[in-house]
C-alpha cells in the first residue's frame, strides 16, 4: 500500500483539454472500473461518433446512478511511486471560485494550452491565481500538438511567451511538455512523433513533484482555536486548542500570545486515547495546560519566546483576489478572517486593479468580481498576522461579505497606525461634545455593568479590576450599589418602583462619569432586564453588560455582608433571589462564573474585556 | 527531534479535529448526527479527541424505527458509556399513519423521504418533539430544548458517490434545507464560511477527504468499537452499509474483523464495487441519492 498521497490540479483555459489530459492518465495507469473503457468505445461506436478520451470523465461524473465510486470533481489513481487525487478545475470564468476551492487543495498544478490557441485569458488569470494561493509546482502541458503537426518551432513560441507571463508572477514552471492527450503522446509514454522532444512525460514530471514538508523550522505560529474547560466528570484541565501553523513548541517552552503579548510557559500537552507527546510540530492538531492560568482567547497566535515575534498593527497592504457578485468597495463592512481571529474590516485604498490577463494595471476605486488588486485595509482593533516573506501561512486572509466568503488576500506589508486625526478637533464656545472631550483628553469613558445576585462577588471584581486599571493610569471608578443607597438614594426602599428608580439614578450617574472619561464599574444586583437595558441607553454604545455567576447556594454559603444569616434570623422582605425576582441576563458582553473561577481570572477576563473596548 | 513522521491518517485525523474545533468555536446550536455507522461513529470519536474526551454537542440521530435492533442497542450502549447529549427525532405522523414502505403503503423513496428527510428536517429545526437520553434512568424523555440547529456536523465521505463529491466542508443550505450545488461560494486556505442568514444553516463535513479504506484503517488503529453486523459471523455475509432492514441486504464476504476487511478492501475484492450496493432505495430511481440530498437527506 502507498503511503505517499498527493493532491493535484489540472487548470487552464476552457476547451484546452484538460477533461481529456485525465481521462487518458486514468486510462493509462488501470485506474478505471472493469469494462469502463469499452463500454465507452461500444457507445461511441453505435453513436457513431469518434471516441474521445474527455467522455470517460463525462461518464464517470454521471456515474452515479450506477453507484459507482467514483469522484467527480476528484480522480483518483497511482503510480509506482504514490498515489494521486486529481482536482479538475473548471475553466469557464463563473466557476473561478469552484476552480479556486479545487486549487487551494493542491500540492501542484498541471496548467494545460491548447497549442493552436496558445495562451488565452484564463491561461493567464489561472497562472495568476496558483501563484496568489502559493502554488509553486507546476508543469504546463502544451496539448493537441497533433493539431498544429507537432511543429517545435510553434511549441517553443508557446513556451516563451507563457514562461515570460509565469516569471513576472514569481512561477518557474517545472517544465513544458508537447502532449497530445487525445492522441496519447507524452502523456504516459514517450510519443515517437516529437523526436525533437525527450524531456519528462507527464506521469513523470507528476512523479517528480515533491509532497511539501511540514515548515518545521520557521517559527512557531499556532492559532488559538479555542480555550476549552470542559468540566463534566470532574475534568479540572483548561486547554488551549489549535492546530500547529508552523515551528515546534515542548513542554516548558515559553509562550507569547498576539495580540495580546501574554506570556506563559507550556505545562503539559493534553490528547485523548494516546500518550501526550513532549514535542509538537506544524500540521499537529493540538491542545496544551499552561504554567499560569492568564486569560487567552480564540483568535489570539500562540507564538514562542524569543522567536520572530508577528506583526500586530491596525494596517496593511494586501495582494488580494475577489470573488464576491458585490464589488469590493471603501465604505462597506466586511469581516477579516485570518487564522482564528475575525475581526471588522474597512477597504482604505486601491492601489491598482491588475488585469490578470495582461498584468495591466487600472486605477479605480472599487475590485469588481475575478479580478485581482493590490489594496490597504484597516482593522477597527490590531491583528496579529505575518507578510508573506515571513510565513505563508499566517500572511493569508479571507475576507467575508455578508454572510460569505468572497474574497482571499496575502500580507504583503504590515503598515505604520495613522496618526490621530487634528482635523477632527474644533475649539467650541459652547459645552464640549463627546467626540471633542475624547478627542482633546485622549480618553474614552466606559461604564462596566456587574449584575448578579448579592454575594456573587460583584464588588470584588469592580474593585480588583479598577485598582488594575489605575495602575495603568487609566481614569477608573467603582460605583458600588451600597455606596448608591447609603447617600444619592438614601432615600428609597426595596419596593418595586423604589427599585426602579435606584437603578435610573445609577444609571445616570454612571453615564455622567463615563462622559468625564472614565471607566465606570456599576455593582449592583440590577435585578431585572429593562433595568440594565436602561442603563445601556443612558450610556449608548459604551457599555457592557456583565454576568457575574453564581447560584444562591453558593451566594448563601459565602454571605459576605451576613445578609442571608439575617434573612434567615430575622427575616427581609423583597431580598433579591429569595421573594424577588432575578432575571438572568439574556445577552450578557460578558459571563464571569465566580462558582468555576477564581477570582484572579475573573478580574483579568474582565480587565482583558475593558482594555479591549478602550482600544 | 525526535517527532515522528505524521502518516496520511494522522493528517486525515488532525484536518478533522480543525474542522471540528472551528465548527464549535462558530455555532451556538451546533449538533452532530450520528447514524450509528461507521463513518459517523469515526467522525464521534475524533470529536472526541478534538475536545479531549468530552462531546460538547448533541448527538442527533433520526429513527425510522425500522432500524437493525443491534445499532439501536449498540447507539444507547455507546451514548452511556461516553456519557453523550443522545437525541433522537421521528417521524411519528407517517409511522402513525403507516406510510411506510414495510407498511406496503409507499415506494422505498418516498419511505425514505418521510421516515429520514422530513424527520431529519424537523428534528433540526425543533418544531417536531426531540427525545433526549436520560443518563440515569436510560430512558428517553421529550428535550426541552427545541431551538433551531444551526450547524449540523455529518459524517459525508466525497468519494462515497457523485453528489457528495462536490460538498464543501462547510456547506450552506437555505431555508427549505435546500442545496445550490451549483452556486457554493469558495472556501480555501483553511477558512471556512461559518456565518449564515437568519433561517439558513451550514452542514459542515470533516470527512470530506477520507476514503472508505481510510475509515477502517482508523478504527483498526483506534481499536474503536463498531457495530457487530459490518462482520462475518460464520454464514459468508456481513453488512457493507448500515441501514434500514427493509432495504439494506448484507454482501457475501467472509471477512470477520477490521483486518480482514481492510484487506479485502485493499485486494480489490470489493474494487469496483460501490459501497452502499447494498442500499436498495439507491436503485430506484436514475439519480435517487442526489435528489434525496437536494431535499436535505444525509
Amino acid at each position: 500500500m502507498l503511503e505517499d498521497i498527493m493532491n493535484i490540479v489540472v487548470v487552464g483555459h476552457v476547451d484546452h483539454g484538460k477533461s481529456t489530459v485525465i481521462g487518458h492518465l486514468l486510462a493509462d495507469t488501470n485506474s478505471l472500473p472493469k469494462g469502463k473503457l469499452e463500454s465507452i468505445r461500444e457507445n461511441c461506436k453505435r453513436n457513431s461518433k469518434p471516441f474521445e478520451y474527455a467522455f470517460l470523465l463525462d461518464a464517470l461524473k454521471n456515474e452515479q446512478s450506477q453507484g459507482i465510486t467514483i469522484d467527480t470533481c476528484r480522480c483518483f489513481f497511482q503510480t509506482e511511486k504514490r498515489r494521486y487525487i486529481i482536482i479538475d478545475a473548471p475553466g469557464h470564468i463563473e466557476f473561478l471560485k469552484n476552480m479556486v476551492t479545487g486549487a487551494s487543495r493542491a500540492e501542484a498544478a498541471l496548467m494545460v494550452i491548447d497549442a493552436s490557441h496558445g495562451v488565452e485569458e484564463n491561461t493567464r488569470r489561472h497562472g495568476y491565481y496558483l501563484s496568489m494561493l502559493g502554488i509553486r509546482q507546476v508543469a504546463v502541458l502544451v496539448n493537441k500538438m497533433d493539431l498544429i503537426d507537432y511543429s517545435e518551432d510553434k511549441y517553443r513560441q508557446i513556451c516563451t511567451e507563457y514562461t515570460a507571463f509565469l516569471k513576472e508572477i514569481g512561477i518557474a514552471p517545472k517544465t513544458f511538455i508537447p502532449v497530445s492527450a487525445r492522441v496519447g503522446d507524452n502523456i504516459a509514454f514517450h510519443s515517437d512523433v516529437m523526436p525533437w522532444y525527450d524531456g519528462m512525460t507527464v506521469l513523470q514530471v507528476l512523479d517528480s513533484f515533491e509532497n511539501i514538508q511540514p515548515s518545521h523550522q520557521l517559527p512557531f505560529r499556532m492559532p488559538v482555536q479555542g480555550v476549552y474547560k470542559f468540566t463534566s466528570g470532574g475534568d479540572m484541565r483548561r486547554i488551549i486548542a489549535g492546530t500547529v501553523d508552523s515551528g515546534s513548541l515542548r513542554v516548558g517552552d515559553e509562550v507569547v500570545f498576539y495580540p495580546s503579548g501574554k506570556r506563559t510557559r507550556v505545562k503539559t500537552f493534553e490528547v485523548f486515547h494516546a500518550q501526550a507527546p513532549v514535542e509538537v510540530q506544524a500540521e499537529d492538531a493540538i491542545g496544551f495546560t499552561m504554567e499560569e492560568e492568564i486569560y487567552v482567547r480564540r483568535g489570539e497566535i500562540a507564538c514562542k519566546a524569543g522567536e520572530t515575534p508577528p506583526n500586530v498593527a491596525v494596517r496593511f497592504r494586501a495582494n488580494l483576489f475577489w470573488l464576491g457578485n458585490q464589488p469590493l468597495k471603501a465604505g462597506r463592512s466586511y469581516h477579516f478572517k485570518c487564522g482564528t481571529q475575525k475581526l471588522p474590516l474597512q477597504l482604505l485604498q486601491v492601489e491598482r486593479v491588475i488585469n490578470a490577463s495582461n498584468l495591466n494595471c487600472e486605477s479605480r476605486q472599487w475590485v469588481e468580481k475575478n479580478e485581482v488588486a493590490v489594496c490597504t485595509f484597516r482593522l477597527d482593533v490590531p491583528a496579529a498576522f505575518d507578510t508573506t516573506d515571513q510565513l505563508a501561512a499566517t500572511a493569508r486572509f479571507v475576507i467575508v461579505d455578508e454572510y460569505e466568503l468572497a474574497g482571499g488576500g496575502i500580507i504583503v506589508e504590515a503598515l505604520e497606525d495613522e496618526t490621530y486625526d487634528v482635523r477632527n478637533i474644533r475649539v467650541s464656545a459652547g459645552a464640549l461634545s463627546d467626540t471633542e472631550r475624547r478627542n482633546l483628553t485622549g480618553r474614552k469613558g466606559f461604564v462596566v455593568w456587574l449584575t448578579g445576585l448579592s454575594g456573587a462577588g460583584k464588588s470584588t471584581i469592580a474593585t480588583a479590576v479598577e485598582r488594575r486599571l489605575l495602575a495603568q493610569k487609566i481614569p477608573a471608578f467603582t460605583l458600588d450599589g451600597d455606596t448608591l443607597r447609603a447617600g444619592l438614594c438614601s432615600d428609597l426602599g426595596f419596593s418595586d418602583d423604589d427599585r426602579t428608580e435606584n437603578q435610573r439614578r445609577a444609571a445616570y450617574a454612571a453615564a455622567l462619569l463615563q462622559k468625564s472619561g472614565q471607566v465606570v464599574l456599576v455593582s449592583t444586583i440590577s435585578p431585572l432586564q429593562k433595568h440594565r437595558d436602561f442603563a445601556r441607553a443612558c450610556a449608548g454604545d459604551a457599555f457592557m453588560e456583565v454576568y457575574v455567576k453564581a447560584d444562591l447556594e453558593t451566594c448563601r454559603r459565602r454571605d459576605p455582608k451576613k445578609l442571608y444569616e439575617k434573612l434567615d434570623t430575622t427575616g427581609i422582605e423583597n431580598f433579591t433571589g429569595v421573594d424577588s425576582s432575578y432575571e438572568v441576563p439574556k445577552n450578557p458582553d460578558l459571563i464571569l462564573d465566580t462558582m468555576t473561577d477564581s477570582e484572579e481570572y475573573c478580574t483579568g477576563a474582565l480587565l482583558d474585556a475593558v482594555l479591549k473596548k478602550l482600544s | 527531534m525526535d517527532h515522528k513522521q505524521m502518516d496520511y491518517l494522522d493528517k486525515l485525523e488532525a484536518k478533522s479535529i480543525y474542522i471540528l474545533r472551528e465548527a464549535y468555536a462558530s455555532f451556538d446550536k451546533l449538533c452532530m448526527l450520528w447514524s450509528i455507522g461507521k463513518d459517523s461513529t469515526v467522525l464521534l470519536w475524533l470529536a472526541r479527541k478534538a475536545f479531549f474526551g468530552h462531546v460538547p454537542f448533541p448527538l442527533v440521530h433520526v429513527d425510522t424505527h425500522f432500524k437493525i435492533p443491534e445499532m439501536i442497542e449498540y447507539r444507547d450502549r455507546l451514548a452511556k458509556e461516553y456519557g453523550l447529549y443522545m437525541i433522537y427525532g421521528e417521524n411519528r405522523a407517517a409511522l402513525d399513519a403507516k406510510q411506510t414502505y414495510p407498511d406496503g403503503n409507499v415506494s422505498r423513496l418516498e419511505c425514505c423521504k418521510n421516515l429520514k428527510t422530513e424527520a431529519l428536517k424537523h428534528t433540526l429545526s425543533g418544531d417536531w418533539p426531540r427525545y433526549r437520553l436520560n443518563l440515569q434512568t436510560g430512558e428517553y424523555e421529550v428535550d426541552e430544548d427545541h431551538t433551531a440547529y444551526t450547524g449540523v456536523i455529518v459524517g459525508a465521505r466525497a468519494d462515497e458517490e457523485g453528489s457528495r463529491s462536490k460538498e464543501r466542508y462547510f456547506s450552506p443550505r437555505d431555508k427549505n434545507n435546500d442545496w445550490n450545488v451549483d452556486d457554493q461560494p469558495p472556501e480555501f486556505w483553511n477558512q471556512f464560511n461559518t456565518d449564515f442568514a437568519p433561517g439558513t444553516h451550514l452542514r459542515i463535513h470533516p470527512l470530506l477527504d477520507w476514503t472508505e479504506l481510510n475509515v477502517w484503517e482508523y478504527i483498526e488503529r483506534e481499536n474503536i468499537p463498531t457495530v457487530s453486523l459490518y462482520y462475518n459471523h460464520g454464514d459468508g455475509t456481513r453488512y457493507r452499509s448500515l441501514g434500514c432492514w427493509p432495504c439494506t441486504n448484507p454482501i457475501p464476504s467472509t471477512s470477520r474483523n477490521v483486518h480482514e476487511i481492510i484487506e479485502e478492501l485493499r485486494s480489490g475484492a470489493l474494487a469496483g464495487i460501490a459501497e452502499r450496493s447494498g442500499r436498495a432505495q439507491d436503485k430506484e430511481d436514475g439519480g435517487g441519492l442526489e435528489t434525496l440530498r437536494r431535499d436535505g437527506y444525509m
